[in-house]
């Protein structure tokens, strides 16, 4: 029993990860349909914002609180230059976008390996993260508590965000009809690059997070931006709800295969259940139906 | 080949399109007999492109829609295609970065077997050198589709089903945005087609319609309101009222089909 | 009117095996001749990734399918080769297991799944069978249901991603991170025998050779016709009573054979087939030289990652920093401001005359 709840906790907790890195690509890749591969450097982006910041302010408490929104603008304005600089060329070529954007990827992760060096960086987690809790003989440790609460707060910002806020009906407006929300007065190209904006600057928040987990170096986003793709993928486009049920689903998945196989049979074995999921439901979870030719 | 009829019927019986809680298409019947100029006419949501994805496997409906003794409904889109229902769209669909030749190679060619697949093509296949004269495009059989006039493409399109051999032709919307001289020439050019296939042209052209239709279908609000001659339709009552009457009431599902529709 | 081909294809139909002529005269001719040992078998592993191009070429160029797992079938047929030459290996000299198995295996005895491979045959017919098999499987699932062009590239990196894992999770009977190295013969010959490595060379250029007449018969003919309708319009090809998923599927199985093939092939050449030659970067690169040459054009497509994969080598030691920034910005120019990569670039220049793309003829 109690082997069955910490395995379930695991999955939550793998699932909040994953949640936390996906929720920018659902607004980029969701609402937008941009495949930006640069996601996981702006996630990257967020992870040495932390580090550099811990430089600084030694309290490592005050300096995650204060990495939070820091990494958000970091990562959110790097994104908002990409949008700029290419992104907005290239909405009619959606898989082009795929492969500009790993390029611009490629730079910044020689970037970082030119500011900070080739080597993963540590940084010390607050005392307060490092423990854990014992409720029954399960375990909760306290780092994964803090990201699934963080995923959690993020999930309803955004909701928040797009249901109640002008920007948020303009976003919606624009996503579902671009010529109509143009002649309405909707100033398209600004909510695309707020969007963006926002998007990325979720993924600094993320890059925050897993300084509690993982590594800190100029590659780690290729460790997570294909996961990240695959749950908005199952989740369905323009859905948060989808990305929230996928990604838990999925880390629950991968933290009980492997518990029973191993790590690399259990990545090959989620990616089975993708394939046969997207034979039931070919556009994911969520999606609008309407009648298009696409 | 000539003088054969090749048109089939079409029967539908109470066919219904929802989505997401839109009802789209309301328990339609509609007869067509073989070798018809069908007009399919109504306002702007009425239902009949919805009517018309339906009958070609493009979005789901229940029902009914028999053609040639076979059900279509349920059938993947080639399968509905390869017997003999070949259709249109409201914005011209020909593949852009081909030639002109090449788009009526590619319609002529669904029933080829591998083996000629994977050869080149010799020499223009007899169908698709009368269709070009049909559609009257023999002198730019080698442009490249994409720099084609827009009632070229649809003419292009229109000899794309002629060389599929399909005997039932469904044209959405075929002369919208054409000149005067070119709606009279898509005019002339379906009359004749219609002697050896069975045509229905989605329309909202009310003169095309006058001068080309051999009868008329008319929908509102996902529902038949009406069908006959051109002349019996243009007298009856509820037409009447749809098209000239209360125009300021609201229809309620009026903009969302508009949407669909977009 | 019924005249047989347009004077345009005509003339094309006698600069192809011009071009082909003089490409089979350089690269099986001239190449050997001058270039050192050295030069030449970097050359080789070039035309390697070449292969791999010519399927890009016609999978992605003219099928519209972005194809970013080449890696995977590139290993499985490497792989496949590998497994056979280290066998090969092991009973020339008096083993019973591969090197790699005395040192990490737990058991004395041969997988099963290795057994089969000890036959030359059996292991050759795998390096093109094997990674089809793979590819018609994944496409078959994917193409059916009709999932996104953008799903399906994330999912060819994914299945990238998980094989690379898997392979370095298996230690004990694919030699995990390290791969299958220090191969030693190809098939009774040694490969440390210069005069044997320009053998090598010599079939791995024919094998390119031979692996763009298919691609080029493939292109000009209906099928290729076909594949560009598809690309361009899937929906309106079913309404014409297709299905466009068997036309896309051939196009993705044979790109996955030739990679395949290619992969088999390096393994000689080279003498090592890893999981790092395999994963999502890897599977990326293969996409870079065929973008930058031209996507849609063969020799523009086998040229770029001819040019690509120099530059790599030459510059990646010398200049680490400065040839990842090049190769960022590569992607980033030749993707998003010259889709028809320099190839277009040729035919630009050759006639003036705008027209919407080249994808029709040019090859």
């Amino acid at each position: 029993m109690t082997v069955i709840l910490n395995q379930s906790f695991t999955g939550i907790s793998i699932g909040a990860v994953l949640l936390l890195i996906a929720l920018g690509l659902t607004l980029t890749f969701g609402q937008m349909g941009v495949i930006n591969m640069a996601h996981g450097e702006f996630i990257m982006a967020g992870a040495y914002t932390t580090y550099v910041l811990q430089q600084s302010i030694s309290a490592a408490g005050l300096s995650l609180l204060v990495a939070l929104p820091l990494a958000f603008l970091v990562a959110g304005t790097l994104g908002a230059l990409l949008e700029w600089l290419l992104i907005r060329r290239l909405y009619t070529r959606p898989l082009d976008t795929l492969l500009v954007t790993w390029g611009f990827s490629l730079m910044l992760q020689q970037l970082a390996r030119d500011i900070f060096g080739a080597p993963n960086v540590q940084t010390r987690a607050p005392d307060l993260l490092t423990g854990h809790i014992s409720v029954g003989g399960v375990t909760f440790a306290n780092s994964r508590l803090f990201i699934l609460g963080l995923a959690l707060l993020c999930v309803l910002g955004l909701t928040l965000v797009l249901r109640l806020t002008p920007l948020g009906r303009r976003i919606r407006a624009v996503v579902q009809n671009r010529d109509l929300a143009e002649v309405s007065g909707i100033a398209s190209e600004r909510v695309d690059r707020t969007t963006f904006f926002i998007g990325s600057g979720l993924a600094g928040v993320a890059g925050v997070a897993l300084t509690l987990v993982g590594p800190i170096g100029p590659t780690m986003g290729t460790n997570y931006i294909v996961d990240a793709f695959l749950v908005v993928v199952v989740g369905g486009i323009g859905q948060l709800k989808g990305s929230v049920i996928t990604a838990f689903v999925l880390g629950v998945l991968q933290a009980v295969l492997e518990y029973s196989t191993t790590i690399s049979v259990a990545k090959v074995a989620v990616l089975v259940a993708i394939v046969a999921f997207l034979q039931w439901r070919p556009q994911g979870l969520y999606t609008l139906r309407t009648r298009s030719l696409a | 080949m000539k003088g054969e009829l090749k048109g089939e019927g079409l029967t539908v019986r109470d066919l219904r399109v929802t989505f997401d809680g839109f009802t789209a298409v309301d328990g339609v019947d509609l007869d067509i007999r073989p070798g018809d100029l069908r007009f399919l006419i109504g306002p702007n949501g009425a239902g009949k492109t919805t009517l018309v994805d339906a009958v070609t496997g493009l979005v789901k409906a229940s029902g009914s829609a028999r053609f040639g003794g076979q059900e279509l409904l349920g059938r993947p889109v080639q399968a509905i295609a390869r017997t003999g229902i070949g259709r249109t769209f409201q914005t011209a669909t020909v593949f852009e970065n081909l030639t002109v030749l090449q788009n009526l190679d590619i319609a002529a060619g669904a029933g080829r077997r591998w083996w000629t697949m994977l050869r080149r093509r010799k020499e223009v296949p007899e169908p698709v050198e009368r269709a070009l004269e049909t559609i009257g495009l023999s002198a730019l059989r080698d442009r490249p589709a994409g720099v084609l006039a827009h009632g070229q493409k649809q003419w292009l399109e229109i000899g794309m089903l002629l060389v599929q051999d399909v005997r039932l032709l469904l044209l959405d919307e075929p002369v919208a945005g054409m000149s005067h001289d070119e709606r009279q020439a898509t005019g002339e050019l379906l009359q004749r087609i219609s002697e050896e296939r069975t045509v229905v042209v989605i329309e909202h052209d009310m003169d095309f319609m006058r001068s080309f239709a051999r009868s008329v279908s008319v929908l509102h609000a996902g529902r038949m309101l009406s069908e006959g001659t051109v002349a019996e339709v243009q007298a009856d009552a509820k037409v009447q009222e749809v098209y000239l009457g209360r125009a300021a009431e609201p229809v309620p599902s009026e903009p969302v089909a508009t949407a669909q529709e977009a | 009117m019924t005249t047989t081909v347009t004077s345009r294809a005509r003339l094309a139909r006698f600069r192809a095996p011009g071009g082909f002529l003089l490409g089979a005269v350089l690269l099986l001719g001239v190449a050997p001749l001058v270039l050192p040992d050295f030069r030449l078998s970097l050359l080789a592993k070039y035309l390697c990734y070449a292969i791999v191009a010519v399927g890009v070429s016609l999978a992605w160029g003219r099928g519209g399918l972005l194809v970013l797992g080449q890696g995977v079938f590139f290993g499985l047929g490497g792989y496949a080769m590998a497994m056979h030459l280290k066998l090969a290996d092991a009973t020339a000299a008096g083993e019973t297991l591969p090197d790699f198995m005395q040192l990490y295996g737990t058991s004395d005895a041969l997988p099963w799944w290795w057994e089969p491979f000890r036959s030359p045959l059996f292991a050759l017919v795998m390096t093109v069978v094997l990674p089809m098999a793979v590819a018609a499987a994944l496409g078959f699932f994917v193409f059916r249901r009709r999932v996104k062009g953008a799903y399906f590239a994330i999912l060819s990196q994914a299945l990238a991603a998980a094989l690379a894992i898997w392979l370095v999770g298996q230690q004990a009977t694919t030699g995990g991170t390290n791969g299958l190295t220090d191969i030693q013969g190809f098939f009774g010959y040694d490969l440390n025998d210069p005069v044997n490595q320009r053998m090598v060379y010599l079939v791995i250029a024919a094998a390119l050779l031979l692996v763009m007449v298919l691609a080029r018969q493939l292109f000009v003919s209906r099928f290729g016709e076909l594949l560009v309708a598809v690309r361009d319009s899937e929906e309106r090809v079913r309404f014409l009573g297709y299905n466009p998923a068997n036309v896309k599927l051939v196009a993705y199985v044979v790109a996955a054979g030739m990679a395949g093939l290619a992969g088999a092939l390096f393994v000689p050449a080279v003498g090592i087939i890893s999981p790092a030659l395999i994963g999502i970067v890897p599977s990326i690169g293969f996409v870079i030289g065929a973008a930058v040459g031209g996507r849609a054009s063969l020799v523009g497509a086998v040229l770029g990652a001819v040019a690509v994969a120099w530059a790599q080598s030459t510059l990646s030691d010398a200049f680490p920093a400065a040839w990842t920034y090049l190769q960022g910005l590569l992607f980033v120019v030749a993707v998003g401001f010259l889709p028809g990569g320099l190839a277009s670039l040729a035919t630009l220049l050759r006639n003036r005359r705008t027209r919407p793309d080249s994808s029709g003829g040019a090859v």
